[in-house]
């Protein structure tokens, strides 16, 4: 469904990916996990067509999108739930939600879409009219999610949902991940630090360092793998 | 919200006929009190469509003066050198001279606005406004060079054709198609842009496109503007729409409080009003104007008329 051919991304002189590939295959839920500065939000970007790389090409339902716009992206079916959240926090929950369908003009399936992700996210039920901004963090990736799916995406791209939230919810959130891809089918490429539970949910794995795939496999194997539980996931 | 549309549009009708009883009725009033009322009623065109601009959409733009001059010549120029050969256009009907030349004032305006928007608005923050300035500057210069429009000594003997009903019949129709556009659909983009550009581009917007829509649409109604004052004051010169006439009109959004409909209006009231009133001090006005200017800020930096607590989306309302 998505893939990436012997990327390259730059920030002026300093090579931010060197030569990744990887591939998503319909249906899956694949985690990119790599420590702080290994590329893991770059690639991301590159993808949804916030960066341009350098070379390599990037291909997303048979069709080349190296260097595509961002906006043509969503209406293709390639959603990014970008890092650190960023909801419009000056708009409320409700009109947050409404942006991410803005390519639709079909206002019944706005409805249902919107029925859809309230009945996933209660909480954004409760706050439909509070400004985003007063959110709280957790509230506001739910809404952040929530607007993604908004534009009924086939491939999503999520980056670190759980960054500044507590244990807890973030373990609800990743449920809720791991029921969109259950029950919609939806594809999903995660970008998370907390490696043991974005593990526990995927497919498959792939490992990026300084720029570079190290390893990839089945969730299960990586998680298994001494040298990633030293260097990822605590050691325990 | 169903309804909504035909009572905003009452409201426009109401002010539209409204314009054209005060018109009716403007010959009771001092010629002072006239044009003074008259500059509030510019001011507030050229603050609501400056708000379109650095409130809405977040850009900030500081060369609203020069689309201001680009309008009013163009509007001087028809109504003036121009004229006789388009009277007979008009045929019997030469009262329709003047609302054919404010517009295409602000059409020439809006062009000069995308000529400057296409390459400029790739640009964020600081960067566009330094650009922005640059091109008012440019604007002026080029005017004062120009010997058609009467270089440095500008345009003289400009017909008198504005009256309250131009006006405020203009700034109604502004204040209503920035109102209207901010609460459509297609409007919410445009508080999206201002609020995060990365995430506005990730759902599916042409974030570009916007910031060239509320740039074109801002400086039509600064060209409209233009053509109204040029017929106010009967004279325009390159000088009036300097960089200090943009600053005026950018106060007038960040007093009023960015993307407020009725705070930048009452701030372009005031502020004008307050101009006239502090001519009795000579000398000291701008410094007063300035202290007061100061004052304002530190009292009320989130505008004028925003409480810090407010609940839910009331922004569009007030």
């Amino acid at each position: 469904m998505l893939e990436l051919k012997n990327l390259v991304v730059q920030y002026g002189a300093i090579t931010a990916l060197q030569d990744v590939s990887l591939r998503l295959d319909r249906g899956e839920i694949v985690t990119l996990i790599g420590g702080n500065g290994a590329g893991k939000t770059t690639t991301l970007r590159a993808i949804s067509g916030l960066l341009r790389p350098r070379s390599g090409s990037i291909w997303y339902e048979g069709a080349d999108i190296t260097g595509r716009a961002v906006h043509k992206l969503v209406g293709r079916g390639l959603a990014h739930c970008p890092e650190g959240r960023m909801v419009f926090s000056n708009l409320t929950v409700i009109e947050n939600l409404h942006m991410g369908a803005y390519l639709q003009r079909d206002r019944r399936v706005i409805q249902k879409e919107l029925e859809f992700v309230l009945s996933l996210f209660p909480r954004l039920q409760e706050r439909q009219e509070q400004l985003a901004g007063t959110l709280s963090g957790g509230e506001q990736q739910m809404l952040a999610i929530g607007r993604a799916l908004m534009s009924q995406p086939r491939c999503l791209l999520l980056d670190e949902p759980s960054l500044g939230i507590a244990p807890l919810l973030t373990q609800a959130i990743f449920e809720k991940i791991a029921e969109l891809n259950r029950v919609r089918g939806l594809t999903i490429l995660l970008v998370e630090q907390n490696a043991n539970l974005a593990l526990s949910i995927s497919h498959r794995a792939y490992v990026i360092e300084c720029g570079r795939i190290l390893l990839t496999g089945p969730a299960a194997e990586v998680k298994a793998n001494p040298q990633i539980r030293d260097a990822y996931l605590g050691g325990a | 919200m169903p309804g909504w549309l035909n009572r905003s549009q009452l409201v426009l009708a109401a002010a539209l006929l409204a314009a054209g009883v005060a018109q009716f009725l403007s010959n009771r009033l001092d010629s002072y009190v006239l044009s003074v009322a008259m500059g509030v009623g510019i001011n507030i065109i050229l603050a609501s469509s400056l708000n379109l601009i650095n409130g809405f959409t977040g850009q900030f733009s500081l060369g609203h003066a020069g689309f201001m001059a680009v309008g009013a010549y163009t509007a001087a120029v028809l109504t003036g050198k121009l004229a006789p050969q388009l009277q007979p256009i008009f045929g019997g009907h030469v009262e329709l001279l003047f609302p054919f030349a404010l517009i295409v004032g602000g059409l020439v305006a809006a062009v000069a606005g995308g000529l400057v928007g296409a390459p400029s608005l790739r640009l964020k923050g600081d960067y566009l406004a330094i650009v922005t300035l640059g091109f008012g500057e440019i604007i002026k210069v080029i005017f004062q060079n120009v010997e058609y429009v009467g270089g440095a000594k500008g345009l003289n003997a400009i017909p008198d054709y504005s009256n309250l009903f131009w006006v405020f019949g203009t700034t109604a129709i502004t204040v209503y198609t920035v109102w209207a556009l901010m609460n459509s659909t297609y409007g919410r983009g445009f508080l999206a842009v201002a609020d995060d550009e990365i995430a506005a581009e990730a759902m599916g917007l042409n974030t570009t496109r916007y910031k060239m829509v509320a740039f074109v649409v801002g400086a039509f109604f600064a060209g409209i503007a233009g053509g109204l004052f040029a017929h106010l004051n009967n004279s325009i010169n390159p000088s009036g729409f300097d960089f200090n006439k943009s600053i005026e009109i950018v106060v007038m959004v960040i007093l009023g409080g960015m993307g407020r409909h009725t705070g930048v209006i009452l701030a372009a009231i005031l502020l004008t009003v307050l101009t006239e009133l502090l001519r009795q001090f000579g000398d000291y006005r701008m410094v007063i104007y300035s202290l007061l200017l100061i004052l304002l800020m530190l009292t009320r930096p989130q505008g004028l008329l925003i409480w810090p607590i407010r609940k839910s989306a009331s922004r569009r309302t007030t």
